[in-house]
C-alpha cells in the first residue's frame, strides 16, 4: 500500500481541474509546433498520393517501410494503456487511481494515430472502405474475410470504440465535476450536456464501480486480439522471418513493454507540465517500474524464442533472414542498439530502488525502451522483405527517405497533440477515483510501525 | 383518493460530514420514508451502506450477455452474407471458411458486449437525468440527501433533515434556511 494522497476535496478539485480551465502560454507554443509538424506530414501525404509510393522510396521488394513500422509501433503503445488500466481496476490495486485515465487516453490517441498509416500506405485511402465493409452492392465489391486486411480493421474498430466508451463511462463523474466548477456558462452548458445529468447518487456510483469491472473484463480479450491480429498481418504470409506461430504472443508482450513504458513517460511529463506533483508520486512510478521488469523479461524470452526457433529448423531462407537482421551491416548496428535500448540498459537499472523512484532516470529509461521497440519493429518488417527471393531482381535497396522521417515525427506530434488537447478540455485524472482513495485510506499500527492501509468493500 | 393524485416534491439537504448525512437518512427512515424516496448525492463513491441506505439492485450483469449474443449474430450476418453474396472459390476451400471468420465473430461478439454494457450503464444509472435537485456544493465534498415526499408529508421530511444539522436545505423554489442574522 502506497502513501495516500493527502488533500481536501476543494484542493483536489482545484489542482485536478487547474489545467482544464487555465490557458498557459506554453500550451499554444507546444500546440503550434506540433501542428507545424502535422502540416509538413500532410504535405508529404498529398505528394505521396500524387506520385505514388515511390515518393517515399518504396520499391520492389520492400513495400513496407516506416509506415507499417509506425502502425505496429503505435498499436503497441496503445496496448499498455488499456492493459494497465483494466488489470489494475480488476485487481483493485490502490495505486491505479491517478494512472488509469492517462493510460486510457494514451490508448485512444495511439490507436487513432496507428490507423492513419495503413490508410496512407494504401495509396488510395478512400478505397479502403471497399476492402473493409461490404457496402458496395451495385458493383459487387465485397471484402475478402480470409485476409488480415479485413480482420485488422474489425479488431481496431472494436478496440477503439470500446476504449472511447470505456473512457466516457469513467469520465461521467468528472464531467459532472467540470460542469459544477466551470468558470463560464458556455463551458458549464457543454460539460452539462456531456455529463448527462450525473448527480452522484448511490445508484450511479454503484453502477460506475460495476461498469468499470465489467468493461475491463471485456476489453482485456479485445486488447489481446488486436495485436495478435496485427502480428498475423505478417505471420499468415509465407515471407521467411514472418511466418511464425509465436508472433501473436511475441507482439502482444512487446506491445505491453513499449506501452507501459510510454505510460510512465507520459505520467512523468504530466506531473511537471500539469502541476500534478501531489497525485503522481514516486510510489506510482516505482510500481510501474516493477511491472516493467517482469514484462521486459517476458518480452526478451519471446524474442529469444523467435530467434532460436528461426534457426532450429535450419531452413535456409529463415536462417538467411536472421543473419541479415543480426550480422550484416547496417542491420547489426540497429540490432545492437535495439537490444541495448529495450533491455540491457533499462532493466538492470530498474533493479535499483533509487532508480525506480527517480523521475529523471525513469523518464530516460522509458524513452530508451520505446526507441528500442521502434527499432525492433523496423527489424521485423524491413530485412525480411529485403531478402533476395524468387523473381526479386533487387536486393537490399531500401533506405528510409526524409519524407518517412517527417511522417514518424508527425505521428509523435499527433499523439502528443491529442493527449494535450484532451487534457486541456477534460480532467486527465479521475478525480472521483482519487477522492475515493482518500476516503478509504487509513493508517494502522502494526507493532511499532505506523503503516498506510486502505479499506475495501 | 386525493392522496394518490397529490404530486411529489423534492427536498435537498446538504451536510458537511458523512455522519450527519447518515443521521439524516436514519431520521428519514424513522419518519416512515422508504429507501426509494431517498437519494444520497456525493462527489465521491462511498462504500455501500455508509449512510444506512439499502443494497442497490441492478441488472447490469445481464447487458453484456445480451450484447454479446446480438454482436455475434450481426457478425455472422455480415461476414457470411458478404461471402455468400459474392462467392469466390479459392483453392477449393469452402466459400464460408470457419477459421477465417472466427476473428470477425470474436470482435463482433465483444463489440456487442461493450455497446450493450454502456447502454446498460446509462439505463441503470437513470441517465440522462435533468430532473432531480442538485447543488454545486456537492462537488466540493458536501453530501446531499434528497427526499421525495407528497405535499402533506413535506413537513415531516423537512424536520428529519433539519434535525441532522444541514448547512443548507433546498427545494425547487430555493433555500428554505435563513442565513444567520436574517429573519
Amino acid at each position: 500500500m502506497q502513501e495516500p494522497v493527502v488533500a481536501d476535496t476543494k484542493t483536489s478539485n482545484r489542482e485536478l481541474l487547474d489545467f482544464v480551465f487555465a490557458w498557459p502560454a506554453w500550451f499554444f507554443a507546444v500546440g503550434g509546433a506540433l501542428n507545424g509538424l502535422l502540416v509538413a506530414a500532410f504535405v508529404v501525404v498529398i505528394l505521396m498520393l500524387m506520385f505514388g509510393l515511390q515518393f517515399l522510396g518504396y520499391s520492389h521488394p520492400v513495400y513496407w517501410g516506416f509506415l507499417i513500422v509506425n502502425f505496429v509501433f503505435w498499436i503497441g503503445v496503445s496496448h499498455a494503456g488499456i492493459m494497465v488500466s483494466a488489470i489494475l481496476r480488476l485487481t483493485q490495486a490502490e495505486w491505479r487511481r491517478p494512472v488509469t485515465r492517462a493510460a486510457e487516453v494514451l490508448t485512444i490517441f495511439s490507436l487513432l494515430t496507428a490507423v492513419q498509416f495503413p490508410l496512407i500506405h494504401s495509396g488510395r485511402p478512400w478505397r479502403t472502405m471497399y476492402w473493409t465493409f461490404p457496402y458496395d452492392w451495385n458493383r459487387g465489391a465485397w471484402p475478402n474475410p480470409r485476409s488480415p486486411l479485413v480482420w485488422d480493421p474489425s479488431a481496431i474498430f472494436t478496440y477503439l470504440t470500446s476504449t472511447i466508451l470505456f473512457v466516457y463511462v469513467a469520465l461521467l463523474p468528472d464531467l459532472a465535476l467540470a460542469r459544477d466548477r466551470a468558470p463560464n456558462p458556455v463551458s458549464r452548458a457543454i460539460y452539462g450536456v456531456l455529463a448527462m445529468g450525473f448527480r452522484g447518487t448511490t445508484r450511479q456510483w454503484r453502477i460506475q464501480t460495476v461498469a468499470g469491472l465489467l468493461l475491463s473484463a471485456i476489453i482485456l480479450p479485445i486488447f489481446v486480439s488486436v495485436h495478435s491480429i496485427v502480428s498475423w498481418d505478417f505471420a499468415v504470409t509465407s515471407v521467411p522471418g514472418w511466418h511464425n506461430t509465436i508472433f501473436a504472443p511475441y507482439f502482444v508482450i512487446g506491445a505491453v513493454h513499449s506501452g507501459v513504458s510510454a505510460v510512465v513517460t507520459v505520467m512523468i511529463v504530466m506531473r511537471y507540465a500539469f502541476g500534478l506533483k501531489r497525485f503522481i508520486t514516486r510510489d506510482h512510478i516505482d510500481s510501474l517500474a516493477r511491472l516493467l521488469i517482469v514484462v521486459a523479461t517476458v518480452w526478451l524470452f519471446f524474442f529469444l524464442l523467435d530467434f532460436f526457433f528461426g534457426l532450429y529448423g535450419t531452413e535456409p531462407a529463415e536462417v538467411d533472414t536472421w543473419q541479415r537482421r543480426l550480422v550484416e551491416p547496417p542491420w547489426v548496428v540497429i540490432a545492437i542498439t535495439f537490444i541495448i535500448c529495450a533491455y540491457i540498459i533499462p532493466v538492470p537499472m530498474w533493479m535499483f530502488r533509487a532508480i525506480r523512484r527517480n523521475f529523471f532516470w525513469m523518464f530516460v529509461t522509458t524513452i530508451l525502451v520505446n526507441v528500442g521497440m521502434w527499432l525492433e519493429r523496423y527489424m521485423v518488417v524491413v530485412p525480411a522483405l529485403e531478402r533476395k527471393s524468387g523473381l526479386t531482381f533487387t536486393y537490399g535497396d531500401y533506405a528510409p527517405s526524409l519524407s518517412e522521417f517527417i511522417l514518424v515525427a508527425a505521428s509523435f506530434a499527433l499523439v502528443i497533440l491529442g493527449f494535450l488537447t484532451f487534457s486541456k478540455l477534460l480532467p486527465i485524472m479521475p478525480a472521483a477515483d482519487i477522492k475515493e482513495g482518500q476516503i478509504l485510506a487509513d493508517r494502522i499500527r502494526v507493532g511499532r510501525a505506523n503503516v498506510p492501509a486502505a479499506m475495501r468493500e | 383518493m386525493a392522496m394518490q393524485t397529490q404530486a411529489k416534491r423534492e427536498l435537498l439537504a446538504l451536510y458537511e460530514e458523512p455522519d450527519q448525512a447518515a443521521d439524516a437518512v436514519e431520521r428519514l427512515h424513522g419518519a416512515g420514508f422508504e429507501d426509494n424516496d431517498i437519494e444520497i448525492l456525493s462527489s465521491t463513491p462511498y462504500p455501500e451502506g455508509a449512510f444506512g441506505e439499502g443494497h442497490t439492485k441492478h441488472r447490469l450483469f445481464a447487458f453484456p450477455f445480451a450484447g454479446a449474443a446480438c454482436g455475434m449474430a450481426v457478425g455472422i450476418a455480415w461476414i457470411v452474407g458478404a461471402q455468400v453474396s459474392l462467392p469466390i472459390i479459392t483453392g477449393g476451400k469452402p466459400v464460408v471458411a470457419v477459421p477465417a471468420i472466427i476473428q470477425i465473430l470474436y470482435e463482433g461478439t465483444l463489440l456487442g458486449a461493450v455497446l450493450f454494457t454502456v447502454l446498460g450503464v446509462l439505463f441503470e444509472s437513470r441517465l440522462p437525468d435533468g430532473v432531480g435537485l442538485y447543488d454545486d456544493r456537492i462537488s466540493e465534498g458536501y453530501i446531499g440527501i434528497s427526499v421525495m415526499a407528497r405535499e402533506r408529508r413535506l413537513p415531516d421530511a423537512q424536520i428529519a433533515l433539519e434535525e441532522a444539522s444541514p448547512i443548507d436545505l433546498l427545494s425547487k423554489e430555493g433555500s428554505l434556511m435563513h442565513a444567520p442574522g436574517t429573519t
